[in-house]
């Protein structure tokens, strides 16, 4: 049987990360041994549960509801406070009363992933067989096997059709694996910023990450819960070399340039003289506050083994075939982690397959975090986007306001 | 296609160009612009509208305004798209500006069951008379263009057109002669005398 539950603590902020990972507060889903997750791994785990969150009213036909799939360290707040780091939704700007995925119209809900660290079965979750973590027993999970436990999390919802699939990045792959793998689910989506396979360059950064926390002795190969210890200056370093690929080079000469921090001169040491180090070191101490480490090396695994063509003999095309999903592709011009030629091979493909495919390149200067961030352009694709779709399925359209 | 094409007064066709089209058919519009034509399509004639377009900011506006549209170049994006995947492909006031037009015909040809294509008439007795007695490039206020800086690389004229069709293996369902309103011009003499009297054309064309 599943069971949504609520936390007792909901409201409860700064939870601490580790509290949220094991005893999470919010909406929960839990699916007991009869109920298994089956993984590409060959095998299944059970129970597993799923944290979520959810925005608007389900309508009486149940045709207004919106998944948004959250990208690497992301989680289920989208649009509300986020109890561990007590910030504002992710994507606030996005998700929302009168926002372009406007909560006055649609049903929006967003999970933490499978192998995450919010609540929903991950690697930091307590093994049921040993009453502690499952740290690197918990078998390696895939974007396939995290958008399998978001189905069943969307049907024990009572739900059989998703209005929209929302989501940049790993949400853009997980919004292409709805796509190809329950075509009849997805009525439309918007894969923004993301790519259909991950590429070697970065399948590289993510190795550079993952040494970085296996290098950490603290790390005690995997079983720092136990040992009662945490290995955060690997997981630092971990995202302060992704940081990197998150912006663009004129962002980051933008916003730091050469600027020395609190200092006039170069101190001749390996103290962080520039504004961009300590910008890193700083981004990379609250980001442990946050992530687990092995979550971290679980889901940036996941975007490694992504590629939607593998199953089709390598012919992107052979996943979309006879879809009647509408979809909206959005890239960033100066995004190179997840650049537009990426983009382009989904939407050639979607028009090889003769898909319903919109594509939108949008000029930013801030890299592949753009899609996190006020970009008026992609806020007015979105919102024309979903007020298209919804006059198609027939739900009534969003009251247009300003972006 | 290097630029966004804007052919003065094009709009005036967008309504002949609808009657060419049966209702709920699979339409793919080749050089959009702000989706106008397509628009009126979708409401019109009901079509399943899919469009292509090169400039991005026509794009996004389209996408906005609820379009399928993707970013692409009908002179090397065409080829992704599979046979008959579409009842029109249309060509809409773009043929002229493409770099290989008849590549991009023949390409039209295999993915549309039937083409739309309109395009300005570059043999009206006004560009004849501006070549014959000036010496130089016609210039009118449908053409605006000087020849350094317009868009329009590969100009043509109804019997150049006739004559490309019949090159690719394509038969002429119908045609229209317009003038540079886009109103029809109400006369079906031979094609010398609509060559000289029209300022634009639009024709519907199958493969043989």
């Amino acid at each position: 049987m599943t069971q949504p539950t609520k936390g007792s603590a909901e409201g409860a902020q700064h939870q601490s990360a580790q509290e949220q990972a094991t005893h999470p507060v919010g909406k929960m889903m839990r699916f007991g041994l009869e109920d298994p997750l089956k993984l590409d791994a060959g095998v299944s785990i059970a129970p597993w549960q799923i944290a979520y969150e959810t925005y608007g009213e389900l309508n009486a036909d149940k045709s207004n509801a919106v998944f948004v799939c959250h990208a690497l360290t992301g989680d289920q707040y989208v649009a509300s406070t986020n109890p561990v780091t007590g910030k504002p939704g992710w994507w606030s700007m996005m998700v929302g009363p009168g926002c372009p995925v406007d909560t006055n119209k649609y049903f929006v809900i967003c999970s933490n992933v499978l192998g995450g660290c919010f609540g929903t079965t991950g690697p930091a979750t307590h093994n049921p067989a040993t009453g502690k973590s499952y740290g690197l027993d918990l078998p390696v999970v895939t974007i396939g096997d995290m958008v399998r436990a978001q189905r069943k999390l969307v049907l024990s919802l009572g739900i059989e059709t998703l209005f929209a699939v929302i989501g940049g990045s790993m949400g853009g792959m997980q919004v292409l694996q709805w796509a190809a793998a329950y075509p009849e689910m997805v009525f439309s989506c918007v894969p923004i910023a993301t790519a259909a396979r991950h590429s070697s360059q970065n399948i590289a950064f993510h190795e550079v990450g993952r040494q970085a926390v296996m290098a950490d002795p603290d790390w005690c190969h995997g079983n720092y819960a136990v040992e009662n210890k945490r290995p955060t200056k690997g997981l630092s370093v971990a995202r302060m070399a992704a940081h990197i690929t998150y912006m663009s080079d004129a962002s980051l000469h933008d916003k730091f340039g050469r600027n020395l921090q609190d200092r006039s001169s170069v101190s001749f040491g390996f103290d962080a003289d520039f504004q961009i180090e300590s910008y890193l070191r700083h981004q990379g101490m609250t980001f442990v506050d946050r992530f687990d480490a092995n979550s971290y090396l679980y889901v940036t695994r996941a975007m490694d083994y992504f590629d939607l063509a593998a199953p089709h003999d390598g012919k992107l095309a052979g996943a979309f075939l006879h879809s009647k999903t509408r979809f909206c592709v959005m890239s960033f011009t100066t995004d190179w982690l997840f650049p537009t030629s990426e983009s382009k091979a989904v939407v050639q493909a979607l028009n090889a397959a003769a898909a319903n495919v919109s594509f939108v390149e949008i000029d930013s200067s801030r890299g592949h975090d753009a899609f996190l961030l006020n970009e008026p352009e992609m806020f007015k694709t979105m919102r024309g986007f979903l007020t298209g779709a919804a006059k198609a399925r027939g739900i009534e359209a969003p009251v247009k306001q300003s972006d | 296609m290097r630029k966004n094409v804007e052919v003065a007064h094009a709009r005036g066709d967008y309504q002949i160009l609808c009657d060419f089209v049966v209702p709920q058919a699979k339409v793919l519009d080749i050089g959009c612009g702000k989706g106008e034509l397509l628009e009126l399509l979708v409401n019109l004639r009901q079509v399943d509208g899919r469009g292509i377009e090169i400039s991005q900011a026509g794009v996004n506006e389209c996408v906005a305004r609820g379009l399928s549209v993707v970013q692409g170049d009908a002179d090397k994006d065409l080829d992704a798209y599979p046979d008959a995947a579409f009842d029109y492909a249309i060509l809409s006031q773009t043929l002229q500006a493409t770099m290989d037009p008849k590549q991009v015909l023949i390409e039209l040809l295999r993915i549309g069951k039937k083409v739309v294509v309109s395009f300005p008439n570059f043999g009206h007795w006004r560009n004849r008379l501006q070549l014959l007695w000036r010496g130089r490039m016609p210039v009118t206020d449908y053409l605006p263009y000087e020849w350094y800086n317009t868009p329009n690389i590969h100009f043509c004229t109804l019997r150049d057109f006739l004559a490309l069709a019949d090159e690719v293996d394509a038969r002429v369902l119908r045609a229209e002669a317009l003038d540079a309103k886009g109103k029809p011009i109400v006369y079906s003499g031979p094609w010398w005398l609509r060559n000289l009297i029209s300022d634009q054309a639009i024709f519907l064309l199958e493969r043989k």
